[in-house]
């Protein structure tokens, strides 16, 4: 927490008028997407929502798979906070946020079944990919699962499938393709601040809000996941706004990340 | 959700009725037992069908660790585990990634409730045992942990009480048990607050459209209410 006291309160009592950056409730502010940030990883995303910024990485290993689904690949998403980001971080094992936020983008992605598990088997029961998406806050200025979810997909849509050696090593110059991607799953998160729905919170903004709500949408305006966080109470009826307003924003946002992926060169 | 559906698992609603002879709309039983742990401030157990968990508060006490005190009001720590016994893969013991969220969403779905103001500068410690896993237990946790509070005395608005709401071929059905949890398309934990029937937690994943989320919604009031009962039922037994 570094908000005063003060400044706390003027922003919950004005918010329903005005917000401080001059948007409405439901606006966005603007966003970049740039691929390709990072020429070592697999895949890799810069996203910028106003003055937050993350970069999402891809690396691929080969694994063993897990017992339950031996012919499948795993997909696992980590979050890092580094404390170079905010004066809110420190250096040091995942905290809560952190863990929250892998597992809310973890979900989005799996829960839309946008990567192919079955195409990342190498040999059943022994052998798989296994995906690492990666992300890291270089700027925190609030909305971070939005930044996150957005840069974990549109790294994944970018990444390269490196060629396998015949000694079983990795040969990260060469690619056999692009990872089987199908969906392009979209985290829109909005929060309650003194009983009025604002979305894309800033870090003060969601300093000051009592409860927050993010509703991941896939292509056929369908759910796949939701994840209410923040210690107060919200009604029915807020919660299916606030649905509403994720469904209509990640449209805009989806065709944002198809039309950056479609510019991008291998 | 796995990809390999067993045989047996793949009709999962016959004649309206589900694998275990429930209707759609219908919970597992439930049992609550309250003051089970003696030297707890509060405890409570719960079973909803094969789930079982002990809640206990210790609390409010003084507030460890110090760095964590606030001046305002008490703090609530919120513990959740599975027990290595409890699943039938033996649950490694220690946090996990899974129960610290776990442990975080059911601080925030509690926290609203509870009159922590009256207790500036303490700590509130609720643990959460889960003993025996069959789907739904962050929320029978919930639903044990709010009894719990109230037979540690601390002052609250309501109850809170949660269940879920999944989809288990193509349809809605409360309370989900273990296989229609692993094997269906949905599931959606859900917890309200006895008095106004507001939503403290909400977490989905699966599918849903628009109208099945409201729908679900729905459901969840409806179903929730026969969880209240129980767990005013257990305090006045106790009390009485």
């Amino acid at each position: 927490m570094t908000l005063l006291y003060q400044n706390m309160q003027y922003i919950r009592n004005n918010i329903a008028k005005n917000r401080e950056d001059g948007r409405t409730s439901e606006q966005f502010r603007d966003i970049t997407i740039e691929t390709g940030i990072i020429g070592r990883a697999e895949g890799s995303a810069r996203v910028k929502i106003g003055d937050t910024e993350i970069i999402a990485g891809v690396k691929m290993e080969i694994g063993t798979p897990f017992p339950d689904s031996p012919g499948e690949g795993i997909i696992m998403v980590n979050s890092e906070f580094s404390a170079l980001a905010s004066p809110d971080f420190e250096n040091g094992p995942p905290r809560e946020d952190s863990i929250e936020l892998s597992r809310v983008v973890d979900r989005g992605i799996r829960e839309s079944k946008t990567v192919d598990v079955e195409k990342l088997c190498i040999e059943k029961g022994s052998k798989v990919w296994m995906v690492f998406v990666d992300i890291t806050i270089v700027n925190h200025d609030g909305n971070l699962i939005d930044a996150a979810g957005i840069g974990a997909i549109t790294a994944l849509l970018t990444a390269q499938i490196p060629t396998i050696n015949e000694d079983g090593t990795l040969n990260r110059e060469e690619f056999v393709g692009s990872l089987p991607i199908k969906e392009i799953p979209v985290p829109i998160t909005s929060g309650l601040i003194n009983n009025t729905i604002i979305t894309d919170m800033t870090k003060d903004e969601t300093e000051c809000s009592d409860a927050i709500f993010t509703v991941t949408t896939i292509e056929n305006e369908n759910y796949c996941a939701m994840q209410k966080a923040g210690p107060s109470e919200m009604t029915e009826k807020q919660m299916l706004d606030i649905a509403n307003i994720a469904q209509k924003e990640s449209k805009k946002i989806r065709s944002a990340i198809k039309a950056t992926v479609k510019k991008h060169k291998i | 959700m796995a990809s390999n559906i067993p045989e047996k698992y793949k009709t999962l609603i016959k004649n309206n009725k589900r694998i275990d002879g429930r209707t759609l709309d219908e919970l597992r039983p439930v049992k609550i037992k309250v003051g089970v742990i003696p030297s707890a401030d509060g405890s409570a157990y719960i079973e909803i069908g094969n789930t079982k968990v002990l809640a206990a508060v210790h609390g409010p006490k003084e507030m460890f660790p110090r760095h964590m005190i606030n001046e305002d009001r008490a703090v609530l720590n919120v513990r959740y585990a599975m027990l290595p016994f409890s699943t039938s893969e033996r649950v490694r013991p220690g946090p996990s990634r899974r129960s610290n969220e776990i442990s975080k969403v059911t601080r925030h779905a509690l926290e609203s409730v509870i009159f922590l103001e009256e207790y500036p500068g303490m700590g509130i410690d609720l643990t959460l045992d889960i003993i025996q896993a069959d789907a739904g237990t962050r929320a029978t946790a919930i639903t044990a942990a709010s009894v719990a509070l109230a037979h540690a005395g601390i002052p609250m608005k309501g109850l809170v009480a949660a269940t879920a709401i999944g989809k288990i071929n193509d349809r809605l059905a409360v309370d989900l048990n273990g296989p229609e949890d692993n094997f269906g398309q949905t599931d959606m934990p859900i917890a309200m607050i006895s008095t106004n029937k507001n939503i403290t937690l909400l977490q989905m994943d699966g599918d849903f459209s628009k109208e099945e989320f409201k729908t679900a919604l729905s459901m969840a009031k409806k179903a929730i209410e026969p969880l209240f009962e129980a767990q005013r039922a257990a305090l006045q037994k106790y009390y009485k």
